[in-house]
């Protein structure tokens, strides 16, 4: 996590922005599913980036900034527009209990191909929660910031996702076990 | 502490969220409870598999070609505007009155600019949303089931009003972004005429230079005031004084 508390002048944008370019590409790949949509989501988010550096604000995360600006442009494109999902009511205190058996063994025969189909499978805010939790590292502050959603709904959601992931797993592999 | 308690924490535990005594003490508790410490072997192997998944695409070269001659205009032109400012500075005592009444008009233009790109996008907003399949995400007439809705999905609360005796019902809601920031959208209808109040947090700069009071924005007539740091646009094609009576009602309640 880079957070800076210099002024923003001080630091070269090309400097803060350009070691992100990779991990925005790999994220809006997986938003857009497609391309060419998440090449221009990229070009976008720079430009729209450089632009507001003056108005960043130091002390704050600039990369969860980066990856808000570029999710927002995301759901306000077309395809971004027509995945809006509504979510059950969120409760940020009471996270439901978990009582099934795990299912390590079975997990465990999950292939890559497989897992990233699953993710694929997911709803919008489940699957760009995972990413960034689980393949972007952040932190669930750093995941609020990048959503705008308070830490107690990071947490739910993202016990929800691994839920909705397990769930999808499971039934690729059973189906798989089947012949399906 | 009993098993379910800790399963809630298994998570947490994992992505590095818990205080170092939460840690310590559900450390413990792995080593003593088999079923807990099944549960973080396959929390454990489902992690791995998604950070493996995860990395999957890989951008052009062209792409990053493209971004980094975007990105290198952007930097010529702010090298140019130091450079002219050191300039200015030699010249001040001499070019003061010019200069102030040039900052004076490029500020009043600039604002005037700024406030036509807002309501121009919130008019982009009213019309995209009327036209769409599906133009709300949360479809009610009671106040109490859309209010909750907006409960976690946009960083503030606000207040709507009772619509009882009055010609105003309630259609829905839904999430809208401007200048990058989440807000509310509620759609209101009067008379077969739809009319768009958005709520956003007053932080934009350009949102605050804004004055409250009616405007006309792409032949649509709206309202702006802010409330409780809460910038409210009430926008649509009804007639002014439905805009005027909806924003009334809005201020009351909140």
């Amino acid at each position: 996590m880079r957070v800076f508390e210099e002024r923003p002048s001080a630091v070269s944008f090309e400097d803060l922005a350009l070691p992100l370019f990779e991990q925005l590409y790999n994220f809006a790949r997986w938003l857009t599913q497609d391309k060419s949509e998440a090449e221009d989501l990229v070009q976008e988010t720079y430009v729209k980036a450089l632009r507001g550096f003056s108005s960043f604000r130091p002390g704050t995360n600039f990369r969860a900034w980066m990856y808000r600006i570029l999710r927002n442009s995301f759901l306000s494109s077309r395809t971004g527009l027509k995945t809006t999902v509504v979510l059950d009511q969120e409760e940020s205190d009471d996270l439901p209990v978990e009582t099934a058996t795990p299912e390590s063994l079975l997990i465990e025969r999950a292939n890559r191909e497989m897992v990233q189909r699953a993710l694929e499978g997911l709803a919008v805010p489940f699957r760009e929660i995972l990413l960034l939790c689980e393949v972007e590292e952040m932190s669930y502050q750093e995941i609020g910031e990048t959503l705008s959603i308070p830490v107690g709904t990071v947490m739910s959601r993202l016990f929800r996702a691994r839920q909705a992931l397990r769930a999808a797993l499971r039934e690729r592999i059973e189906g798989e076990q089947r012949g399906v | 502490m009993a098993c379910e308690q800790w399963r809630v924490k298994l998570d947490p535990y994992l992505d590095g969220e818990l205080t170092p005594d939460e840690g310590m003490t559900l450390g413990t508790h792995l080593r003593q409870c088999t079923e807990c410490a099944a549960a973080v072997l396959e929390r454990v192997q489902i992690k791995r598999q998604v950070q493996n998944a995860g990395k999957r695409y890989v951008p052009d070269t062209k792409l990053r070609t493209s971004i980094t001659k975007t990105l290198a205009a952007g930097s010529r032109g702010r090298t140019r505007g130091r450079t002219m400012t050191r300039w200015r500075f030699a010249l001040i005592p001499a070019l003061v009155l010019l200069v102030a009444a040039f900052l004076l008009s490029a500020s009043v233009g600039r604002e005037r600019a700024a406030r036509q790109r807002i309501y121009s996008e919130l008019a982009d907003l009213h019309v995209a949303t009327l036209a769409s399949a599906t133009p709300v995400d949360v479809v009610s007439t009671d106040r109490h089931t859309v209010k909750p809705w907006f409960q976690g999905r946009i960083p503030f609360t606000f207040n709507l009003p009772e619509l009882s005796g009055t010609e105003f019902s309630l259609v829905g809601g839904r999430v809208a972004y401007l200048e990058q920031t989440p807000g509310a959208h509620l759609i209101y209808q009067i008379r077969k005429h739809e009319i768009s109040v958005f709520i956003f947090p007053e932080r934009e700069a350009e949102m605050r230079g804004l004055p409250s009071g009616s405007a006309s924005a792409v032949s649509f007539n709206a309202q702006t005031w802010t409330q409780d740091s809460l910038r409210y646009f009430v926008i649509g094609d009804a007639a002014s004084a439905d805009i005027l009576e909806l924003s009334k009602l809005l201020r009351d309640a909140g």
